[in-house]
């Protein structure tokens, strides 16, 4: 089965292809429901490895699932997508932050 | 002198239209515009996750997530959204091998994974509710309803798109546009499962810690 015809940014997959997209997804889910579900390790630990999880989980969706990769078909595609991040970024971590100082500052950050 | 550069001399058998390539950029540019769409959701959900994160203690006495939340549940309802991306990755392959009973066959079990997904949700709505969490009960609450409920209404769009493309594909075939359009909706339906894996990791693992 052919993966290079391109259609303006959307690849083709295989099945071969959806099939580790779903192990890796699979796997990426079951690590941190189980680290949560049996507490095994302290809080903090936990925390990393489920935001670590998930990081790598959207990774292999957009790679096997929706066939991003790094050909010049698809660098609008991937521009966008940065730049989304970076907004994204953005509003979250700027929203806690401010909201936290405020917090602070009117003395009801406890 | 530069513009020169910039003429392309027609093809021999020009007829004042262009023809197969115009198509094909017909599609690369609304696949393209359905993704910038999709950027454009992703700071609806970052405004709402925003919300949420700032709202997360707010329970004004109230209930809390570690009362309500059963992980049990929401594995469950997870585990049905990932299949249901992987079989919307089996009706796609379908439908590039123009297999109009194979795109069918997976797009419904698509479609009845969505379903279910949608169902335990609003179960898992109504139970919180009646428990005592609703909307109204605090600000957590609120931006519990609105980040979720967000999620489930994509959802639910989704599966409407999915209706309406079936009745298009059974009156005209797989054609270069509804390919088109399953190839928007494919992205559509990926994109939800992404929000998912980030409403799951920060609202429902992280609540119960």
């Amino acid at each position: 089965m052919s993966t290079s015809k391109t259609h303006g940014g959307a690849a083709h997959g295989s099945v071969k292809e959806y099939v580790w997209g779903l192990i890796w997804s699979v796997i990426l889910t079951a690590i941190p429901f189980g680290l949560v579900m049996s507490g095994a390790l302290d809080s903090g630990l936990t925390l990393v490895i489920i935001l670590l999880c998930a990081i790598a989980q959207i990774f292999v969706q957009l790679v096997f699932f929706l066939h991003m990769n790094t050909s010049s078909e698809q660098s609008w595609n991937v521009v966008s997508g940065v730049f989304i991040v970076l907004i994204t970024l953005i509003v979250v971590l700027g929203s806690i932050w401010i909201m936290q100082h405020l917090n602070h500052n009117m003395l009801m950050g406890h | 002198m530069a513009t020169t550069d910039m003429t392309i001399a027609p093809e021999a058998d020009y007829d004042g239209f262009v023809k197969e390539e115009h198509h094909h950029d017909y599609a690369g540019d609304t696949l393209l515009g359905f993704w910038i769409y999709i950027m454009s959701d992703c700071i609806l959900f970052a405004t709402l996750f925003a919300t949420y994160a700032v709202l997360g203690t707010g329970f004004a006495g109230g209930l809390t997530p570690k009362d309500l939340f059963d992980l049990n549940f929401v594995a469950v309802e997870t585990a049905l959204l990932l299949f249901s991306s992987f079989t919307f990755g089996m009706a796609m392959l379908g439908a590039q091998a123009k297999d109009e009973s194979r795109l069918f066959k997976w797009l419904g079990v698509t479609f009845l994974l969505g379903l279910a997904f949608l169902c335990m949700e609003m179960y898992e709505f109504y139970h919180f509710s009646s428990e005592g969490a609703d909307p109204t009960t605090s600000a957590y609450w609120s931006a519990f309803y609105a980040l979720v409920a967000t999620h489930g209404l994509h959802v639910f769009a989704g599966m409407c798109w999915m209706i309406i493309l079936v009745v298009h594909i059974k009156r005209d075939g797989i054609t270069e546009e509804n390919h088109t359009r399953l190839a928007c909706l494919s992205l559509f339906w990926h994109f939800l499962d992404i929000i998912w894996i980030c409403v799951f990791s920060m609202v429902y693992l992280m609540g119960v810690m």
